[in-house]
């Protein structure tokens, strides 16, 4: 039995909430301005209630269970963090209030900025990137205008052909074009295919580090020579800087520019595709074209206070807002994800420099462990250690099944599948990230899962093409989804 | 698996057809590209009248995994579209070469017929993986 | 350390599987000389403490839970029914990652099909996609999605001067380099007659907003002739709209917009100093494939029972990459869903009821203010929830005296419009109760003695 939609849950009359009166004399509204119908669904409360519990419980979440979404850093997302950002001191400040009346947020923006600056090793840092793929379009827009200033037409952005769509996406939406550049057959970065595109067209490169196969680019220092030797500059897609807290820094591996995916790495939750929160980190050649307004410290005579009046004396600073000199402007309205960067900010200032490094330790033993294990019942795109996640090839000798089978397969072993078909130079591509906070244990029951479903390929392979057995639904027929393009009820 | 590959058609490297008639060039995609795209979920085609040269993107054909342009083999102008596609994208892969076609061309150069390949260069093209 | 459950032994256990002396011994691809920084943090904390320090960081703000928030200008405190935290604090939800796997992932995909379904219906339009960052980077991207159309044919996109100033700064950065350019906001006496006359060939698109961002509700009379005449030169209306007035007034898809687009903050989700919002992003059903953002379709599965997948993600970048619509991935899918909930705990009585209040109290504040000696209410009628006020004195001593008094004043135009020197606009909204409206007067009333 399938849930219904509210629109049939819907009868006319119902409502699921208590409102004020009007309370004062009406102002006749104006004739034509007033809509006819507002079909809206009218259901109680508790339906309603039970409605969205129920559609909750046919979702999967880290919550439910292991998650090994390569590239997606799906790590427990720490209550607390939850916490943090309801208080009510937070949740209901508005954005255009002045900013003595704001300095506890302002405080904690310009703290997080710090704290992003020395783990990734930059001169400066915006938090208003709303998400991974606007740090990559910010990245993009700087580069774009650092080469402007001085002149230059620089048109293509090079990207490796592991790379994640949205930085060839990026690219595009910023008007340059792109070229990609081969990997070698360990995964890095083709270092003559490189140099044979570097050019005096080229604006940059976008290098993701470790890269989708999860691996660190044995080259990278080079990488980076090549790039800068030609004029151009080096943007890093942080989507798997899980691998790097307290490993080494960014800014000192050759990246002019990067982004951080707070909702990946500092363990703000997914929310089911968003939000997520994708600061920038530059050098100082490009902070003067970061997004604005960021936040500035400027000393004090007056120790801040508090609304109320009270002052707190430990140190003597106005936190306000400030436009960098030559800013590419605004990539969002306001300032960031402001609750995303509460949690970002509790992750932080929990785990401390001894903590963060212990998250990558432990990621990354924990990939190179699963893919140990893995490694005996699947072959790897490339066999070799591994950073925070691996790219296995999801075919069984003697079976026809696909890397897709396994994947829905897995469901009905109680785990959420890895990502399938990606990156795309990865044949039948299953790509795994463990992350730090999953235990040996269930690390140990993963891997015999993935066992018993190779033997099941070869003896009962058409269990796998029918799974899952155990979801909510079966598979689903996406090709009728594309060609009848229902998109909304019709109510 | 074995693709159909019709004799009395030119392709083109990035996989249409094209069947001379008279003064005009019938083009389609081929079963080799239907194939790999999968179940079509949507075709887009130029409009009549429209005039393209020799590789230009004259149309969209899209799966539920693919978005595919389709160039134009040959240059010419428009003068038909097969506007059955649009409610039923699938007769691309039942019938790429027959009731599947796309656009008819009314040729600007017939000498580019002799830049199209051959259906035996076609299937070494498609056996060597497509490329 | 709470979150990564490993003991020592367990690590020298897989170590040894792994056949590594250590875990360092991992990091041998990590160049040298960049090893393991000393990064300088502070200590660690525990949960006591961090809560300690984040309760004091939230008290040195002045939030809208104590004190009476006037200020709107693009973000919105209204009242969010309980059972919105109740859905959105379930887990399930909220850990979970983009509903690529759509046998376990039924929860996400049909509350984001309501939530498409509830905007449709909210908008007037066919279409709506599963959310864009903000209302901001909503219009920059119904821009790039009306050029598309015009397949870059036409070069000119015109800018309502009210339309909200950050709404424009952020299509401007979207647009750097696209060789599109944005006029019409030029002037602020650009009204709907002057914009009109800019439409020629050339223009892609024309994006304006109602409310306006001073308030003021546009004709849908008005706007019906204007679609017609954006139309007749081949060009899209875009129409950026507060949702909460959509209770109430004619909805943009009945007087011909063809993309509607907006803040759907106010639609359950807190103010949270500016973010994380949602835009909402609605059009035509023609249009869809030159759409951007996720999209969620019914469909049935192996065994026939209806459910829910993505659909025509070929627009989208992990397939489609540099010829994508656009590189939007992550979005505001949390969000959404407390949009959803919203609306459906409010339905077709309560939105129409909030909408009401909104448009009753903003009307009798002003009547109120208007009356009073230095005070003038500059706003055109109808206006909705908000309204500008030319004030005896400069706007940021004004909203001073009124923190004092406990009120979070309205937003100081002459930040934005340098015409507007010494007015504020004001907003009330069901969260002002008509006691503090009166007592608000009382203050304004003093301030000018």
């Amino acid at each position: 039995m399938s849930e219904p939609l509210l629109c049939e849950l819907s009868v006319p009359g119902r409502c699921g909430c208590t409102l004020p009166e009007v309370g004062v004399p009406e102002t006749p509204l104006p004739e034509g301005f007033v809509r006819a119908d507002l079909p809206l669904p009218e259901v109680s409360e508790v339906d309603l209630v039970r409605h969205f519990v129920r559609l909750s419980q046919l979702n999967y979440g880290v919550d439910t269970g292991f998650y090994p979404l390569g590239s997606c850093t799906m790590k427990y997302n720490p209550k607390v963090n939850e916490v943090a950002a309801s208080l009510p001191g937070f949740t209901q400040t508005h954005p255009y209030q002045p900013a003595h009346t704001v300095q506890g947020n302002l405080r904690l923006m310009w703290e997080l900025q710090e704290f992003l600056k020395e783990i990734g090793g930059f001169a400066a840092v915006s938090l208003q990137p709303a998400a991974g793929a606007q740090g990559e379009f910010t990245g993009i827009q700087m580069i774009r205008a650092y080469h402007d200033d001085r002149g230059e037409k620089r048109d293509v952005i090079l990207i490796p052909d592991s790379a994640h769509g949205t930085n060839p996406a990026s690219s595009a939406m910023s008007g340059l074009q792109v070229v990609e550049v081969r990997s070698d057959a360990r995964g890095n970065v083709d270092l003559e295919d490189l140099r044979a595109k570097c050019s005096e067209r080229v604006a940059g490169m976008m290098l993701t580090n470790p890269n989708t196969l999860g691996l660190f680019d044995e080259h990278l220092l080079e990488i980076a020579e090549i790039v800068h030797r030609c004029g151009g500059l080096l943007y890093g897609d942080g989507a798997n800087m899980n691998a790097l807290l307290g490993i080494a820094r960014p800014g000192e591996m050759g990246f002019d520019v990067f982004h951080y995916n707070l909702h990946k790495t500092f363990s703000t939750p997914h929310g089911g595709g968003g939000p997520g929160s994708g600061p920038v980190g530059c050098s100082a050649i490009l902070s003067p074209y970061l997004p604005g307004p960021r936040v500035e410290r400027v000393r004090s005579d007056e120790c801040p206070g508090d609304v109320r009046g009270h002052t707190h004396t430990e140190d003597c600073f106005f936190y306000d807002w400030t436009m960098p000199e030559r800013s590419i402007g605004r990539v969002k309205t306001f300032y960031g994800q402001f609750g995303v960067l509460v949690r970002a900010y509790t992750y932080i200032r929990m785990l401390g420099a001894a903590g963060l490094r212990q998250v990558a330790e432990d990621a990354v033993l924990n990939a190179n462990y699963l893919q140990q294990k893995v490694k005996e019942v699947f072959r790897l795109s490339h066999d070799r250690r591994c950073m925070h996640e691996f790219v296995a090839v999801g075919r069984v000798e003697g079976s026809d099944v696909r890397a897709l089978d396994i994947s829905k397969r897995l469901i009905d072993y109680g785990f959420h599948p890895p990502t399938n078909y990606f990156p795309l130079i990865v044949p039948e591509a299953l790509m795994i990230e463990p992350t730090e906070t999953e235990s040996k244990e269930t690390l140990d029951a993963f891997a015999e899962a993935l066992r018993r479903i190779a033997e099941e390929a070869r003896t009962q392979p058409e269990l796998l093409r029918q799974a899952p057995h155990r979801a909510p639904v079966r598979r689903l027929d996406e090709v009728k989804a594309a060609r009848e393009l229902i998109l909304r009820w019709i109510g | 698996m074995a693709h159909r590959i019709p004799e009395d058609l030119r392709y083109s490297r990035t996989h249409e057809w094209a069947r001379q008639e008279g003064p005009t060039a019938v083009v389609g995609i081929s079963d080799y590209a239907q194939a790999q795209l999968g179940d079509v979920v949507y075709v887009e085609l130029p409009e009549v009248g429209e005039e393209y040269r020799q590789g230009d993107s004259i149309g969209v054909v899209e799966s539920v995994k693919a978005t595919s342009d389709i160039y134009a083999p040959l240059s010419g102008k428009v003068v038909g579209i097969n506007q059955a596609l649009m409610d039923d994208p699938s007769i691309v892969n039942r019938d790429p070469y027959g009731e599947g076609w796309m656009v008819r061309l009314e040729l600007a150069d017939p000498a580019e017929w002799e830049t199209l390949l051959d259906a035996a260069a076609y299937a070494r093209l498609v056996e060597e993986g497509g490329h | 350390m709470a979150y990564t459950p490993h003991t020592e032994a367990q690590r020298r256990e897989m170590l040894q599987t792994i056949g590594a002396e250590s875990v360092a011994e991992l990091f041998a691809d990590v160049p040298a000389t960049c090893r393991f920084p000393e990064l300088k943090l502070p200590a660690p904390l525990s949960e006591v403490e961090i809560l300690r320090e984040l309760r004091e960081l939230a008290s040195w703000n002045a939030s809208a839970e104590e004190f009476t928030c006037l200020l709107g200008a693009g973000a919105y405190h209204h009242y969010i029914p309980s059972v919105v935290q109740t859905i959105v604090g379930r887990s399930e939800f909220y850990t979970a990652y983009t509903p690529y796997q759509p046998e376990i992932s039924q929860g996400t995909l049909q509350a984001i099909f309501e939530y498409q379904s509830m905007i449709c219906a909210l908008t007037g339009m066919e279409v709506a996609n599963a959310s864009h960052y903000d209302g901001g980077t909503a219009v920059a991207e119904a821009i790039i999605m009306a050029a598309n159309v015009a397949r870059g044919r036409r070069r000119r996109i015109l800018l309502s001067p009210d339309l909200h100033p950050e709404y424009r700064q952020v299509a401007r950065t979207y647009l750097r380099g696209s060789g599109l350019e944005l006029l019409g906001d030029e002037r602020p006496e650009n009204d709907l007659d002057a914009l009109e006359k800019m439409l020629d060939g050339d223009t892609c698109c024309l994006v304006v907003q109602t409310p306006t961002f001073l308030g003021e509700v546009l004709s849908p009379e008005r706007l019906r002739r204007l679609a017609e005449a954006v139309h007749a030169v081949g060009a899209m209306l875009i129409v950026a709209v507060d949702p909460i007035s959509l209770g109430l007034f004619v909805p943009p898809g009945e007087y011909g917009a063809d993309i509607v687009v907006g803040e759907g903050q106010a639609l359950g989700n807190p103010l949270n100093f500016g973010g994380p919002y949602l835009g909402f992003f609605a059009c035509r059903r023609d249009d869809v494939r030159k759409m951007a953002g996720r999209l969620v379709g019914q469909t049935v599965d192996a065994g026939g029972r209806r459910g829910f997948v993505l659909t025509l993600s070929t627009r989208e970048q992990h397939i489609r990459r540099e010829k994508a619509t656009s590189n939007i991935c992550t979005n505001q899918s949390l969000n959404a869903l407390a949009a959803a909930v919203y609306l459906a705990a409010l339905g077709k009585q309560g939105l129409w009821r909030i909408a009401e209040i909104c448009y009753h109290r903003a009307h009798y504040a002003a009547q109120k203010i208007g009356r009073l000696r230095g005070f003038e209410v500059r706003s055109t009628r109808p206006f909705f929830k908000e309204f500008v006020v030319s004030c005896p004195l400069p706007v940021d001593e004004l909203n001073d005296r009124l923190l004092e008094e406990g009120f979070i004043g309205g937003f100081d135009l002459s930040q934005t419009h340098p015409h507007l020197e010494r007015c504020t606009l004001l907003c009330v909204t069901e969260m002002v109760p008509v006691p503090e409206i009166d007592r608000l007067v009382r203050v304004l009333r003093e301030v000018t003695r």
